[in-house]
């Protein structure tokens, strides 16, 4: 053992000197390097989720446009509901005495498509029985609210244009909203 | 040397060669040190325990539901893998391709084992829940493994809602379509969840129909071809992936926690 030591302490004080000539690491900057290089992994990895995420959320959608144009007013007649934008725009237009809106076919109890029942002047949900009047209002099963409305209005070429990115819920007043239906 | 290499049985032969070394890593295991060798040497077995207690074949105890949980995913992943060579997750033929499985491909019956595989493993998945919550086994030093257990029985309702959707019948769809809704009363992430409409800049809603995590679940605004895919490289390959190795930590803590609980 004190053999040992006796033959590597001079090797040991060599290195030393070798030690202090060359840039030997203090420890405040080799704390401050730890920093650096645990804020750079922090940020790479951060920033590889952040792009894992972003991939998640598709930049172009294969589905039918959010607005569209559905036709000039006189083409719908007074008291009816089209039902010929319902499979391609999930959107029925109701047209009353004076009025026409665009109604939401998505039940507002859990998200199924109703079926226009013209015989029964309904809209009745095949999955638990909703029922909603001409209007949007329920009446009957469990949905809790009416229908909701999108927006509508006329396009330059006097045609409908019906806006799904906006849509008015009546249980907010939001049905008062003059763009939520259309004066004919 | 001759003679007393005759006496040996086969399997000492066997046990001696150099094949068998190198895949056991031990010859024929004779006493209980070997034994254990045996099972500590291969990565597979080591995460069982080495030796079982008297009362972990007591199937009035365990129910052997951890067991049969196991068996069934195992059963899943090979009919799983054997239906995808004929099933095509698209709106133009998935519907399709599960009447082609049924009438027309040979075993016709092998759509349906996985299907009842399915519906055995959540029931049993709960079953072990049950049988695990009953014996008190959540307690410590078992606690991280009912964690494990917890986050693993989350798994398989991923892999049960996913597969549902795969069939594209108006079950499949409908059923999809209500269950993704919950999604938009995820609070903040969802864009009907509380606190999503404080996630605005002006007018501008930042969570909506269209950036909410329901529309990243489905690939769309609404149930469609983009959700298909999504859900089918969910159930065949992320969530079993996800799953396998939490079952690699749950097997072995049971080893690690001082083996399967037992009566006190």
């Amino acid at each position: 053992m004190s053999e040992n030591t006796n033959t590597n302490a001079p090797r040991a004080a060599v290195g030393r000197l070798k030690a202090r000539k060359s840039k030997s690491i203090e420890r405040r900057s080799f704390f401050s390097w730890l920093a650096v290089g645990w804020l750079g992994f922090a940020a790479a990895t951060g920033g590889f989720f952040t792009v894992i995420i972003r991939f998640l959320f598709p930049n172009v959608l294969f589905e039918p446009p959010q607005t569209f144009k559905i036709g000039y007013p006189e083409e719908f007649s007074p008291n009816s509901v089209d039902i010929r934008f319902k499979k391609e725009f999930n959107a029925w237009i109701v047209r009353d005495d004076e009025s026409i809106f665009a109604l939401s076919t998505v039940c507002t109890h859990l998200g199924c498509t109703p079926n226009w029942l013209a015989t029964d002047n309904k809209f009745k949900c095949p999955c638990h029985g909703s029922g909603f009047r001409m209007t949007g209002i329920h009446f009957e099963g469990p949905a809790p609210r009416p229908l909701e409305r999108f927006k509508i209005g006329i396009a330059n070429d006097g045609q409908i244009l019906v806006d799904k990115t906006k849509s008015y819920k009546w249980e907010k007043g939001e049905w008062e909203n003059k763009d939520s239906f259309l004066k004919v | 040397m001759d003679n007393k290499n005759n006496n040996k049985s086969l399997l000492e032969k066997m046990g001696e060669s150099q094949v068998w070394k190198s895949i056991i890593r031990s010859g024929v295991p004779r006493t209980r040190r070997q034994r254990m060798h045996a099972i500590l040497g291969s990565v597979f077995l080591h995460l069982h325990p080495a030796r079982l207690p008297k009362h972990a074949v007591k199937v009035g105890y365990t129910w052997c539901m951890g067991g049969l949980s196991f068996f069934l995913f195992v059963n899943l992943t090979i009919t799983g893998i054997l239906l995808m060579f004929y099933y095509r997750p698209t709106v133009e033929y998935a519907f399709t391709d599960i009447i082609d499985l049924a009438e027309q491909v040979p075993l016709g019956i092998m759509r349906e084992l996985h299907r009842w595989a399915a519906h055995s493993m959540v029931l049993i998945v709960w079953l072990h829940m049950v049988r695990v919550f009953m014996t008190g086994s959540y307690k410590p030093p078992r606690e991280f493994n009912w964690g494990v257990g917890v986050i693993l029985m989350t798994l398989t309702m991923l892999l049960s809602f996913t597969g549902y959707l795969l069939p594209w019948d108006q079950l499949a769809i409908w059923a999809v379509t209500v269950g993704s809704n919950m999604a938009r009363a995820t609070p903040f992430l969802g864009n009907e969840g509380p606190g999503a409409a404080l996630l605005a800049i002006g007018d501008i809603n930042l969570v909506h129909v269209g950036s909410d995590v329901r529309f990243a679940l489905l690939g769309g605004r609404f149930v469609g071809e983009a959700t298909l895919l999504r859900f089918y490289v969910l159930h065949c390959i992320a969530i079993p992936f996800v799953a396998m190795i939490f079952m690699a930590v749950h097997f072995w803590r049971i080893r690690k926690d001082g083996g399967i609980s037992g009566p006190l």
